[in-house]
């Protein structure tokens, strides 16, 4: 932190001169609400891209960014559109990294964005509706959608020879959303899905639902939900002898899955966003020396979001709202020289030179159209208790 | 073999679990109807105090964990019972001495005292939260099953397996002494009598010199301890989390309301109604009858009257319908 303190203050300094100007680029974030824990880390991760590109003073010959964060508060849209609308016509932000929850992100998106022509890149929103929404261009995401994670669940339980399974999803728009787009997969792959059990999160006993799901049958269960609901079903349904496979999704992943659920955890298998090779070796170091939180979820997607936006005002040679929103599939998907993070000043310098550029960054991105990103999964198992990687999709 | 496998179905999924969600029920609901009886009113703070005891009987058993102190196949959070519910009482106490005593000095109305105990509620959930954390918290250990799904299968060769777990045999064989004993207390002793002289008719018993503050320690001690076992027990046999032992509230006023509100058998009894209405009703039924039915007849559907998330539903109807049609519950207890 005291690196990036200082990062930011150089910067400033620098910035000082005649010829430096200052363009505001929004952090939309729910600082508040049910995922506040995660956020302030996101925020650092955007800002570690902004501080790097500062200090290159590559950008735009010789401009820096400025960030400004504000509030959605996950789950409430009035919030969300009153700080993005103060973003873009007070603080006069062109640009927005965010918002996190797919529902005040559609909100902001509709209502604000779209409205005054500002792009936005979301680092987190996995809702699978982005995919067919037709934004404009002006909507990027980081995170990979939800609907290919269900198509890849479909995969990976019939490539274990399993063809009738029962799904329980958490009862919201993600749970919802993910269990739809597996179902879908699932059926038209040729399997039987026994039943579709929503859970509620919080809950003390879970016998209930596992006592449906087991009268339903089916040869595996398929949690799709958060770890605290998702781990205490598995457990009940292994200890009733209910179920003895289990496939999970990302947001059931945890290290401490042999810990909370005993011996069960030799049955799950799951899947979780994952970035690979070196991409994830430069994240480690780029995020390791500005010290902030950078393993924490959705981190390295929010440095993504905010580099795929800076980088796309330096290919458009200016920084403006319509600029970026032509130039983001451009630096995303190349061809042209990989950019890792912590590369960016050369990314920049290709940019300035007129070169192109394929930004790799710290999640492998790879964006397909505007509202939905490749991204790479890792399906991984429990051996003797310890967490193995399968393989990476 | 069919029939035996349909038992064996019905046991693992609904009658075990049942019996050990009524009895917790039970001991819940009885500290409410002991407090509705003696104290008259409806002690709203009685989950989130549930949850408090609990939380520090969670504190003394870490402790002891990390000293080494165990009971072998028992869990640990039995020695540690003792001192959660002295911590209780005296909380409860403090709760009387500064909240709910003026208000029983200035004889205010029921209703007033109910909204009091929804303050203490509120307060005493910020306190466990401060101390224990929002998220679900760990302490369950010894031996986990007395009877586990794949050994029973190994053992009768049957198709289903039957789980039976060491935390549900405690919890119905400690709520079925915690029941006698205060039976025996109630019908037995001198305070118990006391007690029951001072709910049946307060003037007289004040005339007959009976110390209306100690029926209201000994009450308060009754009911700490029914609340920290209740709670105790529930966290060994599913979760402990704060959020969760104050949704147990309504379940706990449906037993106490449908046995009828002031008789302890009545809560008993309304606490095992609860439960095996709450299972047996969001049960799915298509595995017991597929065993029962002839061959090839298993339903395709899966034979559920009410789907899992109207688990709370199933508690509501069965406390309004009770309301209308028999507001003094199965045992005639006095109405609301």
């Amino acid at each position: 932190m005291k690196k990036l303190l200082f990062a930011t203050a150089v910067s400033a300094l620098a910035a000082g001169g005649a010829f430096a100007q200052e363009v505001r680029i929004g952090i939309l974030l729910g600082f508040t609400g049910p995922i506040e824990s995660i956020t302030p880390h996101m925020a650092d991760g955007a800002e570690v891209a902004f501080a790097e590109i500062n200090e290159s003073g590559e950008w735009l010959g010789g401009q820096t960014i400025a960030s400004v964060r504000a509030d959605t508060g996950c789950v409430d849209s009035s919030l969300a559109q009153a700080s993005a609308e103060r973003l873009i016509s007070s603080e006069g932000a062109i640009a927005i990294m965010g918002a996190d929850c797919s529902g005040v992100t559609r909100a902001v998106l509709e209502n604000v964005a779209m409205a005054t022509g500002v792009p936005m890149i979301s680092p987190s929103a996995t809702s699978p509706g982005f995919t067919t929404f037709d934004s404009g261009g002006l909507f990027y995401r980081t995170a990979p959608s939800d609907a290919r994670q269900g198509q890849l669940l479909s995969d990976i339980v019939l490539g274990r020879g399993i063809d009738t399974v029962a799904v329980t999803h958490t009862n919201n728009d993600y749970g919802a959303g993910l269990a739809n787009a597996f179902v879908e997969n699932f059926t038209a792959a040729g399997g039987t899905v026994t039943t579709t059990i929503p859970h509620e999160e919080a809950r003390g006993d879970y016998s209930a639902e596992v006592g449906s799901l087991a009268s339903a049958g089916g040869d595996a269960l398929m949690v799709l939900g958060y770890v605290d609901g998702g781990t205490n079903i598995i457990r009940t349904a292994y200890e009733l002898g209910a179920f003895e496979t289990f496939f999970v999704g990302d947001g059931v992943f945890t290290e401490d899955m042999p810990n909370i659920v005993g011996e069960a955890a030799a049955g799950v298998v799951g899947t979780v966003p994952s970035s690979v090779g070196t991409a994830a070796e430069n994240w480690e170091r780029v995020g390791t020396d500005s010290g902030i939180n950078w393993s924490s979820s959705f981190v390295a997607e929010s440095y993504d979001a905010a580099a795929l936006l800076a980088l796309a005002a330096q290919a458009a040679g200016e920084a403006t709202s319509a600029g970026i929103a032509a130039n983001v599939l451009r630096v995303a998907n190349g061809p042209g020289e990989e950019i890792h993070a912590g590369d960016l000043a050369r990314g920049l310098q290709i940019l300035a030179e007129g070169g192109e550029i394929d930004y790799v960054g710290a999640t492998g991105v790879n964006l397909i159209g505007p509202g939905e990103a490749a991204g790479t999964y890792r399906e991984y198992m429990f051996e003797d208790g310890q967490l193995t990687t399968v393989q990476f999709h | 073999m069919e029939l035996l496998n349909a038992i064996v179905v019905l046991a693992n999924f609904v009658l075990i679990p049942a019996l050990a969600y009524g009895s917790q029920i039970a001991l819940g609901a009885l500290g409410i109807t002991l407090i509705y009886g003696i104290l008259r009113f409806a002690h709203f703070a009685h989950g989130d105090i549930m949850a408090f005891g609990t939380g520090i009987v969670i504190l003394v058993t870490w402790w002891l964990q990390g000293q080494g102190i165990g009971l072998g196949p028992f869990p640990t959070a039995l020695l540690a019972l003792p001192v959660g519910i002295v911590a209780t009482v005296l909380y409860l106490l403090a709760a009387d001495r500064t909240v709910y005593r003026f208000y029983r000095k200035v004889k205010a109305k029921p209703m007033i005292l109910v909204m009091a105990s929804l303050g203490v509620m509120f307060v005493t959930n910020g306190i466990t939260r401060l101390i224990m954390g929002p998220s679900e918290q760990r302490f369950a250990d010894g031996e986990r099953f007395i009877i586990s799904v794949r050994d029973f299968r190994d053992w009768t060769g049957l198709a289903e397996g039957l789980a039976f777990r060491s935390a549900q045999a405690l919890t119905i064989v400690v709520a079925l002494i915690a029941m006698s004993l205060l039976f025996w207390f109630l019908n037995r002793t001198r305070a118990g009598k006391s007690m029951r002289a001072y709910s049946d008719n307060e003037d007289l018993a004040l005339l007959s010199g009976i110390n209306p503050e100690r029926v209201v320690v000994i009450t308060w001690a009754i009911a700490g301890t029914l609340m920290v076992l209740a709670g105790t027990l529930y966290g060994l046999d599913k979760s402990y989390r704060p959020f969760t032992y104050f949704q147990l509230l309504l379940p706990f006023f449906a037993a106490a309301i449908v046995g009828g509100l002031g008789n302890p058998m009545g809560a008993i009894i309304g606490g095992y109604v609860v439960a095996f209405a709450e299972m047996g009703i969001t049960y799915a039924w298509r595995r017991v009858v597929g065993y029962l039915g002839p061959e090839g007849w298993e339903p395709a559907g899966l034979m559920q009257i009410l789907p899992v998330d109207y688990k709370f539903a199933v508690t509501f109807g069965i406390l309004v319908l009770v309301l209308i049609f028999r507001p003094t519950g199965i045992f005639k207890g006095r109405t609301l």
